[in-house]
């Protein structure tokens, strides 16, 4: 029995089709992030699964138990479902000090006192709040915020985790640290999480399983890696890293670009047509000394030749535009290795590439 | 599972609240303005149209129409003169003490215009007046220099009570303007005359405009002045009239009539003003709100500095100081018309305000009145905004719209649809009660609760409330524990900003009252009318105690506690 079951959940406003018939289980201890763009309805099923927005199709269940079904026109309302929420404005009631903002929800349930207090000196002390439990919010930094928020959701031990973005009002750094200290407490306390976010980099490091969706589709579901590495589609391999799409033209498994006569990459998939796209990641592109691209043998990897149009450094990492037949594409190398500069020209291999159809139907 | 199948179909809080509100929106205002719709339009049963324009068409209702637009377009003109310079010179120029100065420009607020108008009566009637006797002796003149009892002292007048609302309008959004406007004109080579004409000018002429149409609206519907000045000499505008026509008819429906076909052209009027000026303030919030703490470019008055501060005071002085000293001289004297020296005067007028009946009564009914619909309309208004800023439903675009109603019904108009609604219509006959007057202060109030609360309900971010639902809590549950105190400094604010206005209201009351049923402003105006206007001056000096001390210790009580929000305010709206 999954945790947490989606049924071809549908939501609708107006005209628009936030969500469209998402089936998914998430199973019991899961960290499961929802990544996509924004408007791309990953908080419109969070918040369905909160028990905030009814489903207008569909079917949500937890434990096997059903929580909200269009079919049988059932709804079970938030306060009832016994999940832990944290906000992505915090959401820490103002008027309340640290201590009886975590206290709320099990007050609520009526718990009794050596219990409450027991479960809130638990809850602080996870998140490094006890030395400023009497405090209230207001005066209190944005992490700090980010914590009573933590410390408030995980006070009644909470069957499933529920965060909308909760780090996207902190900064970098403070953005960092906590998505070690989220991990660590669900470790700790091994509650389920749906962790929803734009941002690859946080899915990537959280989540044990995440889903990819555009326009209230889901695009892909799986584990980190295996999304990164193999992305089903341009919109997921777009999405998920820096990425570089080249047009081009396919004799016998081997591609050559548009407005150049040697062959880039060989290997694509024979279903493809003869005319596909070549995706790769501007890391795994690497430079090849002019003799062994023109001595190359024919089952080394292919170079091509390529001219340097623009060249930046970032940080540690040199940032380049490089012009190959007419296509454009980027190229990022580590400052020390040796790397082309503006202006000059020289050959350039694909070590990774992936190929997709050239006209992309609109999932 | 299956016990809580039912929970969809429960009546549940939201429900409950939602029904309430639509209530009572329907009960107190929808309804009255239905009957007087109804009564202006139909007669016997039919619908009338040449009725209506037959009575338009009277010469005398023709000419209360005329003199109302006259009043109203002179009163808006001089305001907003008057209240544009001020504020510019506040908040624009190295005036000396302008912190002090802004706060005085406000003062006429404090001032009930329709106690103006006595005071001014006193000094500048064309008979009796002091100041004209004074000048007439002085320069030997033949007749009075000054007729404050004609539509340009109406205008006057008005003009003198209502400017800060142009002040207010205008001053805030010159401070509130990006003052690199201003600067970017500068360095482009503009002087300081040039960017206040094309660049400072333009910026705020919505806040200008909206603050006009404040003052429209008040002075097409205002009743005090006009009633005090006019009557005595046969003028009148509408909201006169109306009281005209019914008194002089003891109430018969015909006087009703003409008083719902005339508040029907202020209804419409008032919602023609507030739909431009919405218009207006929504154009100008964009242009003019920028970053803070910024100094504004400041014009040096250099040789006028001491010489505009001197006009400015003689102003507060001759407006607010002249007019309350008067009354308190008044109030003190033996009989009407002595000169003011100390052998005619006495404190017992003060000391009688407080045993004679008609005072007594009054004093007691305004103060109960006004708490009691301050805070039944602080409540209906909390519940009221909540409805239409929190909670989604199909239709609610109705609920806004009876919403907004209160704020286009002028008191005179609120007055007649109470009358129509309550005196027996529907088996409830309120005539002559006390009640009267406190369903029509709802009414009147209404537009104020729901502004001030709709004001700090939006503040309180959505997810406040969902962190309440998440966590357990049901939706009465974090109403109560979460929204409910985080608005609570709105609701009090609200509160008070009904109970001031309240206090000292004319308009509405004037047409409700009975034989027991005076409320101060009630009281001063009759008692004035009946010729006791020693009696009027004292009742209207111990009015003037109770709004100065009530103002400022309210404010002060207000400051103190949006102090004590502000901490609280820092995260209740996180961007989301």
């Amino acid at each position: 029995m999954s945790q947490l079951e989606l049924i071809d959940v549908t939501k609708r406003f107006g005209e628009v089709t936030a969500v469209n018939r998402l089936n998914l289980r998430v199973e019991k201890g899961e960290c499961f992030s929802f990544l996509g763009p924004s408007g791309c309805g990953k908080t419109t099923t969070l918040r369905m699964i909160a028990g905030f927005e009814d489903l207008d199709e569909g079917e949500l269940k937890v434990e096997g138990s059903v929580y909200s079904s269009s079919y049988k026109k059932f709804y079970l309302p938030p306060e009832k479902r016994d999940f832990g929420m944290v906000f992505q404005a915090f959401a820490v009631w103002p008027h309340l000090t640290v201590r009886e903002n975590v206290a709320f929800p099990l007050r609520i349930r009526h718990r009794p006192k050596h219990e409450i207090d027991e479960r809130v000196k638990m809850a602080l002390t996870s998140t490094n709040l006890l030395k400023i439990q009497d405090s209230y919010p207001g005066r209190l930094s944005g992490g700090e915020q980010q914590r009573i928020a933590l410390a408030r959701a995980i006070a009644i031990n909470p069957k499933v985790m529920l965060l909308d973005e909760p780090l996207s009002n902190l900064d970098a750094k403070l953005r960092e640290e906590m998505r070690f200290e989220i991990k660590a407490l669900q470790k700790k306390f091994g509650f389920t999480i749906i962790y929803v976010t734009h941002d690859q980099a946080e899915a990537m490091a959280l989540s044990d399983r995440m889903l990819v969706m555009s326009n209230g589709v889901v695009q892909q579901v799986g584990k980190p890696l295996e999304i990164y590495h193999k992305p089903a589609n341009r919109f997921v391999f777009s999405f998920i890293g820096l990425s570089n799409f080249l047009p081009v033209s396919i004799r016998e498994g081997a591609a050559t670009i548009d407005g150049t006569d040697r062959i880039a990459a060989r290997g694509a998939p024979g279903d493809l047509g003869s005319r596909a796209v070549l995706a790769c990641r501007p890391s795994d592109i690497s430079f090849v000394p002019q003799s062994e691209a023109e001595h190359g043998s024919s089952e080394s990897k292919p170079a091509v030749p390529g001219l340097v149009v623009r060249r930046t450094y970032l940080g540690d990492i040199v940032d380049m535009k490089l012009k190959v037949g007419n296509a454009e594409l980027r190229v990022q190398k580590h400052v020390k290795a040796a790397s082309p500069r503006e202006g000059e020209r020289c050959f350039i291999r694909f070590n990774t590439v992936l190929w997709y159809p050239e006209e992309e139907r609109n999932r | 599972m299956t016990a809580t199948l039912a929970e969809k179909k429960k009546l549940d809080v939201s429900k409950i609240v939602l029904l309430f509100s639509i209530l009572i929106l329907v009960v107190i205002v929808a309804v009255p303005v239905l009957l007087i719709l109804i009564t202006a339009f139909f007669e016997n049963g039919k619908f009338n149209i040449a009725g209506v324009a037959k009575i338009l068409s009277d010469p005398d209702t023709y000419q209360a129409l005329l003199n109302s637009l006259v009043i109203a377009a002179g009163t808006t003109v001089v305001s907003t003169i008057m209240g544009t310079f001020f504020a510019w010179l506040v908040a624009r120029t190295d005036l000396p003490f302008k912190n002090t100065m802004k706060a005085l420009f406000l003062v006429p607020f404090m001032l009930p215009s329709f106690i103006g108008a006595l005071a001014w009566k006193v000094l500048l009637s064309p008979r009796s007046g002091y100041i004209n006797k004074l000048l007439m002796a002085i320069f030997g003149l033949e007749r009075a220099p000054f007729d404050i009892m004609s539509l340009g002292g109406i205008i006057a007048i008005e003009s003198m009570y209502l400017f800060p609302f142009v002040f207010l309008q205008v001053a805030g959004a010159l401070e509130r303007m990006d003052p690199t406007l201003e600067e970017s004109a500068r360095i482009s080579g503009a002087d300081l005359f040039t960017i206040t004409r094309k660049i400072t000018l333009p910026l705020v002429m919505p806040s200008i405009l909206a603050g006009a149409l404040l003052v429209a609206l008040y002075s097409l519907s205002h009743f005090g002045v006009p009633a005090i000045l006019g009557t005595e000499k046969g003028i009148f505008n509408i909201p006169t009239k109306i009281y005209e026509r019914i008194y002089s008819s003891g109430g018969s429906f015909g006087a009703i009539r003409v008083g719902t076909i005339l508040s029907t052209i202020l209804v419409i009027s008032a919602a023609l003003i507030l739909k431009l000026q919405d218009m207006l303030l929504k154009k100008g919030q964009y242009q003019v709100i920028a970053g803070k703490s910024m100094r504004p470019v400041v014009l040096k008055l250099r040789g006028l500095k001491y010489p505009l501060l001197a006009i400015s005071i003689i102003y507060i002085g001759i407006t607010v100081i002249l007019p309350t000293i008067t009354i308190f001289l008044v109030g003190g004297l033996k009989t009407y018309g002595l000169p003011f020296q100390l052998k005619y005067m006495t404190l017992d007028n003060y000391l009688k305000i407080f045993q004679w009946k008609i005072t007594k009564d009054a004093i007691w009914n305004s103060i109960y009145l006004s708490v009691g619909a301050a805070f039944v309309t602080m409540l209906a208004g909390t519940m009221i905004s909540y409805v239409i800023v929190k909670m989604k439903f199909r239709g609610k675009f109705i609920l806004q719209f009876l919403g907004v109603l209160p704020f286009s019904l002028p008191g005179t108009v609120i007055a007649l649809g109470v009358i129509l609604a309550w005196s027996g219509r529907f088996g409830i006959n309120l005539y002559n009660t006390p009640w009267i007057i406190f369903v029509a202060y709802i009414a009147r109030y209404m537009a104020f609760a729901i502004k001030s609360s709709s004001a700090s309900l939006s503040q309180v971010s959505d997810s406040l409330e969902e962190a309440g639902r998440a966590c357990g809590a049901t939706h009465w549950q974090s109403l109560k524990d979460i929204v409910l105190p985080l608005i609570r400094p709105g609701m009090v604010s609200a509160f008070f900003l009904i109970l001031l206005p309240a206090l000292r209201e004319l308009t509405t009351s004037v047409l409700l009252y009975g034989p027991t049923t005076r409320t101060i402003g009630v009281a001063i105006y009759t008692l004035n009318e009946d010729g006791e206007t020693v009696k009027a001056a004292a009742l209207a000096s111990i009015a003037l105690i109770i709004i100065f001390v009530g103002e400022t210790s309210i404010r002060k009580f207000l400051a103190k506690l949006e102090q004590r929000a502000a901490k609280v305010e820092e995260i209740k709206n996180v961007p989301a």
